[in-house]
């Protein structure tokens, strides 16, 4: 029980951690200052979620390890976040798109969540549900804006769209841990929530003029350590600072 | 919330709520014009009987940079007006709601020039729900967003159409 709750946690506190990294990377650097704040605002939302989902993994492993162990100390086949959210930002469409896909996941998520019988799970996803629920209007309204723009906005969209979308059947697999989780009252049944993403996706990419992307497969992986070659980068520049000098505090 | 001051009152609980008014009193590191009584995210102070003092304080949003900074305040504002032994706790559950906000906090906001969350915090389940905010500076209704997100997490940037002056917006949440 306590291990796969820890892997459980874990994974969602994978999926904020790197994803909030990746968000990061625009500081400075989105089409707009407006932009600038939102993607930043966002990744700190997704921070705050990871660092109260790692305090929790941390406990319930009890082996001392808490959240600046979990997440500067693994190696790149212990993280276990969804492939989805460590792809790289190709271009503006991108981060859109990816978090527009994932925003679409984590609100009925969290909802499903809030229901959970763990009391520190319910909690995280209380807040979180709502700060998600901003997440998903926020990167709705740029696939409507970009889709149904200029020539080029609308080619980047759709290609955006069209090549992250292998990635986000992984969010509703579920594994021997997720279903351990939902026998013990703990977990959400992700695959009930295809039906919701799918219309949320479909009812926005009609308001953008755009056809629904459909996948022959799903590339998953993530959840057991295998990982496409963007995340070792990514660990790379996050872990750096502890990886050079260890127990650095400021 | 808080101080339970039913009854006599002892020497434990003048001191309980001698607490909660020192840490009541703190400012919002981020909008000082408000308290952290105002926004809500003070949810109890309590005084043990060996004379711990144990504060309560709630995250607004979960990757709020000033949720330490608030904590560190309140425990400091505690010492200085003589408290010892003082432990500032962060509770999660249940999750801080703008509905919380008093409506001091919200006039206190208004008059910052910073509009006070308008509708309840289910509201923000609609995808496309437009929110009418009322400009803090003209009262017109008449205003747009921006930006969804503005300079700290708990804020969108508008402009009133109306004076045509930028302004924040505090969320809903
Ligand atoms: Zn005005």
């Amino acid at each position: 029980m306590s291990d796969d709750l820890f892997r459980y946690v874990l994974r969602l506190a994978d999926d904020h951690l790197v994803l909030g990294q990746r968000l990061g990377e625009w500081c400075g650097q989105a089409p707009s200052l407006e932009e600038d704040l939102a993607l930043a605002n966002i990744g700190l939302d997704c921070l705050g979620q990871a660092r109260a989902l790692y305090t929790y993994a941390g406990k319930v492993e009890g082996k001392g390890r808490d959240e600046d162990a979990l997440a500067f100390l693994r190696p790149e086949r212990e993280y276990c976040n969804a492939l989805l959210v460590e792809q790289a930002n190709r271009d503006f469409a991108w981060a859109i798109a990816r978090q527009f896909y994932f925003s679409a996941f984590m609100l009925p998520f969290w909802r499903a969540m809030a229901k959970s019988g763990d009391d520190d799970l319910r909690a995280i996803a209380a807040k979180a549900e709502k700060e998600v629920a901003y997440h998903l209007r926020h990167s709705a309204e740029w696939v409507i804006r970009l889709g149904d723009g200029t020539e080029e906005s609308r080619r980047r969209m759709i290609e955006a769209l069209e090549e992250l979308f292998i990635y986000t059947g992984e969010l509703f697999e579920m594994d021997d841990v997720a279903l351990a989780m939902v026998s013990e009252g703990v977990g959400v049944d992700a695959s009930d929530l295809l039906d919701e993403w799918r219309r949320t996706v479909d009812g926005v990419l009609a308001e953008a003029h755009l056809e629904a992307p459909d996948a022959a497969y799903a590339q998953t992986g993530g959840r057991a350590g295998r990982h496409t070659e963007h995340l070792g980068h990514l660990l790379s520049e996050l872990q750096y600072m502890q990886r050079a000098y260890p127990g650095l505090e400021w | 919330m808080g101080v339970v001051v039913a009854g006599a009152l002892n020497p434990s609980n003048v001191r309980s709520r001698r607490a909660w008014d020192v840490a009541a009193a703190v400012p919002d590191p981020e909008i000082p014009v408000v308290t952290l009584a105002d926004l809500g995210i003070l949810r109890g102070v309590e005084c043990n009987d060996d004379g711990a003092v144990i504060a309560r304080v709630t995250p607004t949003y979960s990757g709020c940079p000033a949720t330490r900074l608030i904590e560190q305040m309140v425990l400091e504002a505690l010492k200085r007006d003589g408290f010892e032994n003082v432990r500032v706790e962060s509770v999660m559950s249940p999750a801080w709601t703008t509905d919380w906000i008093t409506a001091e906090g919200r006039e206190k906001l208004r008059a910052f020039g910073i509009a006070p969350p308008v509708k309840s915090s289910n509201s923000i389940r609609a995808l496309f729900g437009e929110t009418a905010v009322n400009c803090p500076l003209c009262d017109s209704g008449d205003t747009e967003r921006i930006s969804e997100f503005g300079s700290t997490p708990c804020k969108a940037l508008y402009r009133c159409r109306t004076c045509l002056e930028p302004f924040d917006y505090f969320k809903c949440l």
